[in-house]
């Protein structure tokens, strides 16, 4: 899993404790397009940070990156989180909308590649390190049958984020999580 | 501080510094003197800001047009999704803008909402490419194209812009637009090298749009006073490489560029094509009739 930062102020042993029950929350709070996949393993989780609030009460902030800027999922995501997190007790939350560095699909865990998978969504078939990447059209592998002899029918499908294929070999339809 | 240390301290720390990208930042030169007075400058973010975001709504707004109407459900998501990625961007920039603006009147700050909804066609400084009718897929793809195309070489360099919080939205918009690019550069493949009927409406939608052109490269006052702060790109400077990156497709398409026109139309000026009105007593009615009305 990617690193997530976490910025305790004077490095308090009540806040450190307080941003690892955090994130352990935020593993349970699902993406609401790909319910297998946790906000943390979709990579969008920037920083958990535990700072004074009002009245003597620690605030919860939470840095959260969009994955698309017109995605709409981006605001039930930050309900989920916060709802979450106030069911746990946390009665002060704060989400940040953290632009910089864009999000990118190279962020999505391994362990949240194997469940899309599993779902039935080809991860992301190569980094975007290379720019030159975007380009290209990269292999896609089906995810029922594994086969590399895929076409795709459309740039777009039902999330910003995925593309439509179909496999030439087991004949099925599937989705494609692009790079970006 | 040399020219190129004031564009990399503008770029958002993880935009992906490669060839391209470098060198299209050293075209954005940061001119240390050219800095206007604080006040101008806050204007000048305001004005670029509600420019960039007033254009991807209203380009937004027509592609929603074809939701339910594409001639292929893949094209009615295709086009659906662009919109949604531009809507996502104005969103950014409306709230960019809203955020640096000073309190109206009666001392109330306007949100990104009043933006979007409560201002009339003669305060909408988009340009006049993108407020064009679909009239039909071919149309709606060139425009697309075309847009698409000048887009790209505009985010490129404003994700170096000096103004962090709009470089920062570009590298994230940019990779939204690489996507629109080639989902628009290669319709125009596929119809313009397609059937003959195809052809002849590529190329009626690319002579009748061509004309739109010349704003894009055409700076204003704030383009150029955005251009002197290195907040963005020089619009001059990307005419070349935007017209190579046109003509390649076009070729491919087999489609013939037509003729530059002299006459710039001036939708940043607000000096708006017929369309606008329409469209936005569309897009606003909702808010106009039952002010503050949400679901």
């Amino acid at each position: 899993m990617r690193e997530v930062p976490t910025n305790a102020p004077q490095g308090t042993q009540a806040a450190a404790g307080i941003e690892e029950e955090v994130l352990r929350l935020l593993e349970e709070v699902p993406d609401p397009e790909i319910p297998v996949l946790s906000v943390v393993e979709l990579g969008i989780i920037r920083y958990v940070r535990v700072e004074p609030g009002a009245a003597g009460q620690q605030r919860v902030v939470v840095g959260v990156s969009p994955t698309y800027t017109g995605c709409p999922a981006t605001e039930v995501i930050q309900g989920a989180i916060r709802a979450r997190l106030e069911q746990a007790g946390h009665r002060e939350v704060r989400i940040d909308t953290v632009l910089a560095p864009a999000w990118t699909s190279d962020w999505l865990s391994e362990s949240g590649r194997a469940k899309l998978r599993e779902y039935g969504i080809a991860p992301p078939a190569q980094s975007v390190t290379n720019v030159r990447h975007l380009f290209r059209d990269p292999t896609v592998c089906c995810p029922r049958c594994n086969s590399a002899r895929t076409e795709r029918i459309s740039e777009f499908a039902s999330t910003p984020c995925k593309a439509l294929y179909r496999c030439s070999a087991c004949l099925e339809p599937f989705e494609y999580f692009k790079c970006i | 501080m040399s020219a190129q240390a004031g564009i990399r301290s503008g770029a958002s720390p993880g935009a992906n510094h490669d060839v391209e990208a470098v060198a299209a930042a050293a075209v954005c030169e940061a001119r240390e003197d050219a800095t206007p007075a604080g006040g101008t400058q806050h204007d000048v973010r305001h004005a670029y800001a509600l420019h960039l975001g007033d254009t991807s709504l209203v380009l937004a707004q027509r592609l929603g047009e074809w939701v339910g109407h594409a001639p292929a459900i893949e094209e009615d998501l295709a086009l659906a999704n662009v919109a949604l990625d531009l809507l996502g961007q104005t969103r950014h920039l409306y709230s960019y803008a809203a955020g640096i603006e000073a309190p109206q009147a009666d001392g109330r700050r306007r949100s990104e909402d009043d933006l979007a909804f409560l201002r009339g066609p003669d305060e909408f400084v988009n340009l006049t490419l993108v407020e064009q009718p679909n009239v039909d897929f071919g149309h709606t793809i060139v425009r697309q194209f075309l847009f698409d195309a000048w887009q790209l070489e505009l985010l490129e360099r404003l994700q170096f812009s000096q103004e962090r919080a709009l470089a920062e939205i570009a590298a994230k918009a940019l990779k939204e637009t690489r996507y629109h690019y080639r989902f628009s550069a290669g319709w125009v493949v596929r119809l313009g090298d397609g059937t003959q009927e195809s052809h002849r409406r590529m190329q009626e939608a690319l002579d009748a749009l061509w004309r739109f052109t010349h704003e894009l490269f055409v700076p204003n006052e704030t383009d150029r006073a955005a251009a002197d702060a290195a907040i963005a790109p020089d619009l001059a400077t990307m005419r070349a490489p935007w017209l190579a990156r046109v003509e390649q497709v076009l070729g491919e398409a087999t489609l013939a560029k037509p003729a530059d026109v002299d006459y710039a139309w001036h939708g940043k000026r607000r000096q708006h094509s017929e369309h606008l009105g329409r469209l936005l007593a569309e897009m606003q009615y909702m808010q106009r009739t039952y002010p503050g009305a949400q679901w």
